[in-house]
């Protein structure tokens, strides 16, 4: 499928497009089976699904270069899977087993990838903020050119930690992005219930920080937006704020009987904004793909998926000794 | 191919469920995502929807069917045109075991045990015979040891409130942005949780950060970033990364600040697995220990106490001194009881068995110096020396680090014991204002001699 035009937006080619499109399908198809596991009590304890806001990691990856980092809440396994870590061993940790990221000790709201820059799956709403903005500080610190992006949800965006970080960051001009993943609920709690006022891209304005809303269902719009506010943070201009608009088609975790929203308000957005749609009907009416191409791809990631789920089924249950290593490290880990 | 749908559990807890209501029928099609059930967990009512695309097959279980264990085929789902038969038949009747349970079981019955302490305690000297000595306050001994390994290690940066330009609220940090500069010593907005976050994180990415709070029970603000963030994620990593870093700053009563202000953590933080825990009283050791935090892997919650800081010691005139953790000092040989404190602790123990050597009562005093890890091994062997044990410290009396040694103390050496083990310990009370009260609230020395006494049946 050599690129037989550019799509609409310029920059973008049909290769791209594809690599979005199987990106995001890779995730949708690995929470679904995730959810699937966790029926089934292979997961336990909290899960929480990205579904319906895959274009939000992927959008920003591709604005991402080499080195630069990312930091996110427990909702994280879009966020691994995007920057390219393994889905076998995301789904390993998701069962709790010797070959997860984290050895079985981590569970789904608590991963990490040092090869990947990938610095956690935080369970703490809104800490992993001042977290993400440290690891910007050391990339300061080291007089490099990297970016750390720093995602949190409509939630944390009340936690005061957000606030003090934001303050710092501007004063220090921290090369950090603060993505917010607007996807208007807080566990139960509808945005217009928790927050005073509703635009969450203008909450840096008291600290100088720019910011911009983005609609979060369009992976290029994403991308373009990231790429913005990477330049300005290489820049040495300090922090910039997304939000980036977004929906989540499932509970909050898995035991969320979701009653505070109608399942037509789910459906609506599912059938009119849906965010994998959307590519796929640019790559269709482009005439980038065929059905048949896009059947191959959707094959070719229940398959990983599939994979990943066998593998994280037959991987054994971390020896019990490992109970007691990594409380205390013997020596400083090596810098990635 | 067609699959079984399975009685999902819906919650970390739900066992089993009642299947409340059918929401679609045999020969219905079905997309991923439409509801295919509802379900009554212990907690909710909750939706079920499909994962799968497909056509429903068979209904397994009835709606209204009430204890419908997790796992159980509920329902067969394939393609259109598909004979579903088969899979209707390996359908087991109504078990809840699976994949999930056998993996439980797999599990070795026996756990793991805790790796044991070293057996021998290490009674080497901290410098060698002969060592030309200096004398310095504690506080010239941390400013001192700050700026060693700051010299040492580019990666070492200071970062807290008035640290820079104010140099220190309490002076620790004199000269050392003259020093060092405006990058490596960072004065913070007062935002203990941000700034706390951002070290945690800094150290993620590998610098080594040392965090001064004003006072420790600022720290409060910060304790979600020092307990969730930085003990725990060497453990939730696998081992991958950590925060190398040091948390220190002035602990304990002062005089006159009241309740807010006068606190000792040291029970607090000794409580966390993933921190490391130094309170040292001398210093020698505030400068020795110093250096090994900050050069340790782990997060190091350094103890210091502002009326020790202006007190006077005896430190050795040596290039690098280091104390290492882990490795209580024995301040005064004794054979009658043995005194186990930490801290400014000492001063009142140190007091104490003077006034009790006057008597006739020679009494063993044991400085731990770092509460994690802790030298269990010291601890035992002056007590299974002297057969009974006194412990200080400022802190609250419940839950205190004296209660901890106590309970070693009886299972390791209960057949040395001579006489209960007593905690002589703050009081159970908020910190008063009042300069009489304030006294009676602290430890004193005239309590250690009257529980030494108690001990030695005096």
């Amino acid at each position: 499928m050599a690129a037989k035009k550019t799509t609409t937006k310029p920059n973008i080619s049909a290769d791209e497009l594809k690599a979005y499109y199987k990106d995001m399908l890779l995730i949708r198809r690995f929470e679904e089976k995730a959810g699937q596991l966790y029926g089934m009590g292979l997961i336990g304890g909290f899960c929480h699904l990205y579904i319906g806001q895959e274009a939000v990691v992927v959008g920003l990856e591709a604005a991402a270069d080499e080195g630069d980092k990312r930091i996110t809440t427990y909702r994280d396994h879009g966020h691994m899977l995007a920057c390219g870590m393994d889905p076998k061993g995301v789904m390993a940790e998701l069962t709790g087993r010797e070959d997860g990221y984290s050895r079985g000790k981590g569970g789904s709201m608590h991963m990490f990838s040092k090869e990947k820059d990938f610095y956690g799956g935080h369970g703490i709403v809104g800490a992993n903020v001042p977290l993400g903005a440290g690891l910007a500080f050391s990339d300061k610190y080291r007089e490099n050119d990297r970016v750390t992006f720093t995602y949190f949800g409509d939630g944390a965006a009340n936690q005061g930690q957000v606030y003090e970080t934001f303050n710092m960051a501007a004063l220090w001009d921290l090369p950090v992005i603060f993505v917010i993943e607007n996807n208007q609920y807080a566990m139960g709690t509808a945005q217009q219930r928790s927050t005073s006022t509703p635009d969450l891209y203008k909450r840096g304005e008291a600290f100088g920080i720019p910011g911009e809303m983005v609609d979060g269902m369009d992976v290029l719009a994403v991308k373009a937006a990231g790429e913005k506010a990477v330049t300005h943070c290489r820049a040495g201009k300090g922090p910039y704020i997304l939000e980036i608009k977004t929906y989540r088609y499932r509970g909050h975790s898995m035991s969320d009987p979701a009653k505070y929203r109608t399942r037509e308000e789910v459906q609506k957005m599912r059938e009119e904004r849906d965010p994998i749609d959307h590519v796929r009907t640019m790559l269709l009416d482009g005439e980038h793909a065929t059905e048949e191409d896009l059947k191959a791809i959707d094959k070719e990631i229940k398959e990983i998926v599939n994979e990943s789920a066998e593998f994280a089924k037959e991987s054994p249950e971390p020896a019990l000794d490992e109970l007691w290593t990594d409380i205390y490290a013997a020596e400083i880990p090596q810098e990635a | 191919m067609a699959t079984e749908i399975l009685m999902p559990a819906l919650s970390p807890t739900m066992e089993e469920g009642t299947l409340a209501k059918w929401l679609v029928k045999e020969g219905d099609t079905v997309n991923s995502g439409d509801i295919l059930a509802e379900i009554e967990t212990d907690k909710a009512t909750m939706e079920f929807e499909a994962v799968d695309e497909g056509v429903i097959g068979k209904i397994l279980v009835e709606e209204g069917t009430e204890g419908v264990k997790v796992n159980t085929p509920i329902a067969v789902i394939g393609e259109e045109g598909e004979d579903m038969s088969a899979a209707e038949a390996s359908a087991p009747a109504a078990s809840g075991d699976d994949g999930a349970k056998e993996a439980q079981e797999s599990a070795q019955p026996t756990a793991a045990a805790q790796p044991a302490d070293p057996p021998q305690s290490d009674r080497s000297p901290d410098w060698p015979e002969g060592t030309e000595m200096t004398t310095m306050t504690v506080r010239e001994a941390l400013n001192t040891a700050m700026v060693e390994e700051m010299e040492r290690d580019d990666g070492v940066f200071l970062m807290g409130e008035e640290v820079a330009e104010y140099e220190g609220a309490y002076k620790i940090t004199q000269g050392l942005l003259d020093k060092f500069g405006a990058k490596r010593v960072v004065d913070t907005p007062i935002t203990e949780h941000g700034f706390t976050g951002i070290a945690v994180g800094a150290a993620f990415g590998g610098l080594k950060p040392i965090v001064e709070f004003m006072t420790f029970n600022f720290a409060m603000q910060a304790i979600d970033q020092i307990i969730n963030s930085a003990a725990k994620t060497l453990y939730m990593s696998g081992g991958q990364m950590g925060a190398p870093m040091v948390f220190r700053g002035p602990n304990g009563a002062a005089a006159r600040v009241a309740a807010q202000h006068s606190q000792d953590y040291a029970a607090w933080y000794a409580h966390i697995p993933g921190l490391k825990v130094v309170m040292p009283y001398t210093a020698a050791d505030a400068k020795g220990l110093l250096k090994s935090a900050i050069r340790d892997p782990n997060p190091v919650i350094f103890l210091e106490n502002e009326i020790l800081y202006g007190r006077t010691f005896e430190v050795p005139v040596l290039d690098d001194f280091t104390v290492p953790f882990g490795k209580a000092r024995i301040a005064r040989e004794g054979s009658d009881v043995t005194i186990v404190s930490f801290g400014i602790g000492m001063s009142y123990a140190m007091e104490a068995a003077e006034k009790l050597a006057e008597e006739g009562v020679d009494a063993e005093v044991v400085d731990l110096r770092t509460l994690r890890p802790l030298d269990y091994g010291t601890v035992l062997d002056s007590v299974r020396k002297t057969n009974r044990m006194v412990t200080i410290e400022e802190g609250w009396p419940v839950g205190a680090i004296g209660n901890h040694l106590s309970a070693h103390v009886m299972t390791h050496a209960f057949d040395y014991l001579d006489a209960p083990v007593l905690n002589v310990c703050g009081k159970d009370v908020p910190m008063p204002y009042a300069a009489n009260l304030e006294r009676h609230a602290l430890v004193t020395t005239d309590e250690v001699i009257e529980a030494v006494n108690q001990v030695t049946y005096r």
